[in-house]
């Protein structure tokens, strides 16, 4: 059943990279519970608008829960209290009336702040350029099936791939570490034939390239498995880790 | 070798480094926690299992050095990582909440890490650099847990352990790569087990030696 809620929000606040933010508190009134978590702050920056103000900004894009673009921390929780959601999929129904929440952006040295909850999430794209790809050279289709792969293998590579490269693991880790987001991309090539010949170079150059943007180590306190919005689970953590064991130790990748 | 030092440089790296120290300092618990059962079987077997150990002359200075490089490298990468997972979130968050990932072991592993290096170096000099003429090791133990205060102390420093050791183990076959679904839930649930053992087995020591001299 469809309920009003009134809340009070914490929303951080911040002008530009450079600029210093610090929490603010908005009234949303009038908020139906069906409303998700993103059309609930359009409704506040709606008023905010009318009144002369600057809206709270915030990245969104398919508001399906499949893009990767929303997400915000809320209440200490990215993406939420919910299991296994992203924060446009989040319902004001999970809320109560009179609520206080606060809203914040994802916190890493290697995200920074380009407007209040906006943050600038490129170091996970200078992961993927670093070898979360395969090299195939174009021509004619090849025959489907060409290639075996078991069900279960195929499986858990999609289990992998259905990272949407969010940034909620890392705003979860203690340690601010993108090792989730890092090991579900090199697993889903890893783990399928067309991603074994680059395997080696993949696994070295993408650890080292996080490793050099600024994000903190894995130190298993599993809470990027448990808020990622794709349920992608820390197994694929001790596969990146056999991965980079077996290039640095037994190949001939420097 | 420059690659070497490139791969255990890296944050994998490190982590190999813990897991490994780790796991061989979960090894020597285990020796030493079945070394000092001897000591609730009486003075005489707890006497004679010391001077047997003595006995390997050699051997015992190459694990004691063994030990001593193994812990340097587990405290250094330890503090690095620290220091490092410090400073990658520089703004910290207004609110923090878990998701139900971490334990109270995770989230206190460089904490009880301090402790159990200070606590280390108290129980080396207690009962290692102490001068040992005239006497015997049972009556230095004996002598040192007639003071309550150890007595604390030393239980105290037992349940660090056991709450390190309880993320500790399963975390470093997770490093390792040993990930798998038939064994996984095994070695959690041995990880635990092996640090209420470790706590009981040692930390009730001192309160049985006060107890029983």
């Amino acid at each position: 059943m469809t309920k009003t809620l009134n809340l009070t929000l914490k929303v951080w606040r911040q002008k530009g990279q450079n600029s210093k933010g610090g929490l603010e508190t908005y009234h949303a009134k009038n908020i139906s519970s069906d409303m998700s978590f993103l059309e609930m702050i359009d409704v506040i920056n709606e008023q905010l608008t009318l009144d002369g103000m600057e809206p709270i900004a915030f990245d969104h894009d398919c508001r399906e829960g499949i893009c990767g673009m929303c997400g915000t921390v809320v209440n200490g929780r990215p993406h939420g209290p919910e299991k296994g959601t992203t924060l446009c999929q989040l319902h004001m129904r999970h809320f109560s009336d009179g609520d206080t929440i606060v809203v914040e952006p994802w916190r890493s040295r290697a995200f920074k702040v380009i407007k209040d909850l906006v943050v600038d999430r490129s170091s996970l794209d200078k992961i993927i350029q670093a070898g979360g790809y395969i090299s195939v050279n174009t021509g004619g289709a090849p025959d489907s099936n060409a290639i075996l792969i078991p069900q279960e293998i195929a499986e858990k590579a999609m289990d992998a791939a259905a990272c949407i490269g969010c940034g909620a693991c890392v705003a979860a880790c203690p340690n601010a570490s993108a090792m989730l987001f890092t090991s579900a991309k090199i697993s889903q090539l890893a783990l399928l034939p067309q991603g074994k010949p680059e395997a080696a170079k993949r696994a070295m150059e993408m650890v080292r390239t996080m490793d050099g943007l600024g994000f903190g180590n894995c130190t298993n306190e599993r809470e990027c498995e448990a808020e990622c919005p794709k349920e992608i689970s820390i197994v694929n953590i001790a596969r990146m880790n056999r991965e980079f064991f077996k290039a640095s130790f037994f190949s001939e990748v420097k | 070798m420059n690659w070497l030092i490139t791969t255990i440089t890296s944050s994998i790296g490190k982590k190999l480094l813990m897991a490994i120290t780790g796991l061989c300092f979960c090894t020597f618990l285990t020796a030493h926690l079945a070394g000092n059962l001897t000591l609730y079987a009486g003075k005489e077997a707890f006497n004679s299992y010391a001077e047997h150990l003595h006995s390997l002359g050699p051997l015992i200075t190459v694990a004691e050095t063994g030990l001593l490089l193994f812990g340097i490298i587990h405290v250094l990468t330890g503090i690095v990582l620290f220091y490092q997972n410090f400073t990658a979130r520089p703004e910290k968050y207004a609110v923090n909440k878990s998701a139900g990932g971490s334990t109270l072991g995770s989230s206190t592993m460089p904490y009880t890490g301090l402790i159990l290096m200070a606590f280390i170096i108290l129980h080396l000099i207690n009962f290692h650099f102490i001068d040992k003429t005239g006497t015997t090791i049972f009556q230095i133990v004996s002598d040192a847990f007639s003071k309550t205060a150890y007595i604390i102390i030393y239980v105290f420093a037992m349940m660090v352990v056991a709450l390190h050791v309880s993320h500790g183990l399963w975390s470093a076959f997770q490093t390792l790569g040993v990930n798998h679904p038939k064994y996984m839930p095994l070695i959690r649930k041995a990880g635990i087990t092996f640090s209420i053992l470790i706590g009981i087995g040692f930390g009730f020591i001192p309160v049985f030696i006060s107890l029983t001299t």
